[in-house]
């Protein structure tokens, strides 16, 4: 049972501050949708509980652990991080890259034991890629190579899992199935999810908490009815976009320009 | 099953090739005499072979098997297969090195420990511009390995020209660069040979922390890999293996670039295989290309730089054509 909390993050590149003073947190069994707008710092606050970029001010622990204070190999085994960009133009096997899950595992030698063995075969039951273990990474479709990626974060054990964007390169019934599999997951074996998600919809059928984010500030964080409303949408993402409810839960659904828009666009 | 045929085949291919390396060559020598040779006999064949070709031919496995792990670390940390010690400027780098020794008069045991400090020198430079933009990418590294090997190899003319030591042996020094493994002692290849080794261990154990670099160093960082740490490993492995090959042989082009990927595609990507591999089938690639360099023009002989220029130059070039789309 993992939680990881951030407590007034402030970083950036450089010169430019992208996250001012954030709190964050997610805890076991939770599914924590990270929603804003382009640009808003959803990124880059991901990199940050991942200890993937050091904050220049604030902490993230997990389990109370400061993480920075921790080393690479440590902190990977408490959190994954589910890669963005999962193309590589050398024929690893499925089960090969599922293996890279247990990196932080690795004795001194690089060798993996039979313990490491079977942590990937479960990973690979429990993402329902079994069938996948054999085949080529770079052969395989796009929805197949993202539960590939799946499978080696969850290789690692860690109670921690970090998704970028999960559904960005999946058509609508991989996106489903793809966030219904974190969301059980998350569940079922208690493990803290923060994901950044474009899709605000996606965000409000499946997450258990949404963080919403506007120009690296946190502006409101709760259940998904308190936090995709029509006033907090319209404040942040524009107008143009419909907030209704349906079930019980909010959809948003973007909507065309109005002719009196358009003319004035047009001058 | 496939794993086990290919090492087999390449544990024959490596001993047929020796032997073929050894029992040819500009003065026809009978295997027989060539076997008695190799056991002592104290004759003119007994020296040819003894001091000339089982040097020579021990010499070309070095080069060849050091070249092509060297090629396969840094092919998997760049995660493209566009990457070898040539083009990254590793091998200039170190043949600036080792030219220098020579200059300042070294013993040449020490030439392969300059060779290295070259290779190092050069390839950390590389890394560093590459870096400049932000992220590694084999574009930025193949661009600022360009550039330092002109740079290099302008040093390396200018100080062969300017060296009195030098100038004497200049067409030696020249043949030596265009690749050749042609003059080699057993003590330089005793020193290379332990150079060799310890690359090769620290090739085998870096192995699997190369695979996870498979989707990018953030990547490689979120699985547990200290990026500072592992780069630096792997580059003064690379750097290791380079010198020493560079020492023995000069600049050999394109063995590292073609063994590691034409294994990658009997062998799979994982790169503790792909490493062990390599070493033997670059030894068999650079010890036939160096029989073919002795003998095709028999008894004037090729530096064996033209050899894995004119076969890995076409290679490198489709290479390039065919992965373009994903180079940056």
């Amino acid at each position: 049972m993992s939680s990881v909390v951030a407590r007034g993050i402030r970083a950036g590149y450089q010169e430019r501050e992208v996250l001012r003073d954030v709190d964050l947190a997610a805890h076991a069994g939770e599914l924590v949708a990270l929603i804003g707008p382009n640009g808003a710092g959803k990124s880059t606050l991901l990199r940050v509980l991942g200890g993937l970029l050091r904050p220049s001010s604030g902490d993230v622990t997990i389990d109370g652990i400061d993480i920075a204070a921790l080393d690479r190999r440590r902190i990977a085994r408490h959190i994954a991080v589910v890669p963005q960009v999962f193309e590589t133009l050398f024929p690893f096997t499925v089960r090969e890259i599922v293996a890279l899950g247990r990196t932080s595992r690795l004795g001194p030698l690089g060798t993996l034991g039979a313990e490491d063995a079977r942590a990937v075969e479960r990973a690979l039951d429990d993402i329902g890629a079994a069938d996948l273990a054999d085949r080529r990474i770079d052969r395989i479709s796009g929805g197949e190579r993202q539960r590939a990626v799946l499978a080696m974060a969850l290789a690692q054990e860690a109670g921690v899992l970090l998704l970028d964007e999960p559904t960005a390169h999946l058509d609508p019934a991989h996106q489903r199935a793809t966030l219904d599999r974190v969301a059980t997951l998350a569940r079922v074996r208690g493990l803290a999810v923060v994901a950044v998600l474009h899709d605000l919809n996606l965000a409000a059928a499946f997450a258990s908490r949404v963080v919403l984010l506007a120009d690296g500030a946190v502006i409101r964080d709760g259940d998904v009815g308190d936090v995709i409303t029509p006033q907090l949408i319209k404040e942040v993402f524009g107008a143009g976009l419909r907030v209704v409810a349906h079930d019980g839960r909010p959809f948003v659904i973007p909507e065309p320009a109005s002719i009196g828009e358009r003319r004035a666009r047009a001058g | 099953m496939r794993t086990l045929t290919v090492f087999a085949l390449l544990a024959v291919a490596l001993v047929v090739s020796a032997a073929a390396g050894i029992l040819v060559g500009a003065v026809a020598i009978a295997p027989g005499d060539v076997l008695s040779a190799l056991l002592g006999a104290d004759n003119t064949n007994g020296t040819i072979i003894r001091e000339l070709r089982l040097p020579r031919v021990l010499g070309a496995a070095l080069v060849g098997g050091a070249l092509a792990a060297a090629g396969a670390l840094l092919q998997g940390m760049l995660r493209n297969p566009l990457a070898d010690p040539f083009v990254t400027g590793t091998s200039a780098g170190a043949s600036l090195g080792a030219v220098l020794a020579v200059a300042l008069g070294f013993e040449p045991a020490l030439v392969p420990l300059a060779a290295f400090a070259g290779a190092m020198a050069a390839i950390a430079l590389v890394w560093r511009l590459a870096r400049l933009g932000g992220k590694t990418t084999v574009l930025t590294v193949l661009l600022a390995g360009v550039v330092l090997t002109s740079f290099a190899g302008a040093l390396v003319t200018l100080v062969l020209v300017s060296s009195d030591r030098l100038a004497l042996r200049l067409r030696a020094v020249l043949g030596w660069l265009q690749g050749g493994v042609s003059v080699i002692s057993w003590n330089e290849l005793v020193v290379a040979a332990i150079v060799v080794a310890v690359g090769v261990i620290g090739a085998v154990l870096l192995a699997p922390r190369i695979d996870a670099y498979a989707f990018g160093e953030e990547t490689a960082a979120a699985l547990g890999i200290d990026l500072d740490r592992t780069t630096a490993a792997v580059l003064a492995t690379t750097a290791l293996l380079t010198g020493a090959a560079v020492a023995i042989a000069g600049l050999v082009g394109f063995v590292g670039l073609v063994i590691p990927h034409a294994l990658r595609f009997l062998l799979g990507a994982t790169h503790r295989r792909l490493i062990v591999a390599s070493i033997p089938a670059g030894a068999i690639a650079l010890v036939l290309a160096d029989l073919g360099a002795r003998t095709a023009l028999a008894p004037a002989e090729l530096p064996v730089g033209v050899i894995t220029g004119l076969v890995g130059a076409p290679f490198f070039l489709a290479l390039l054509v065919r992965s373009r789309r994903v180079i940056v």
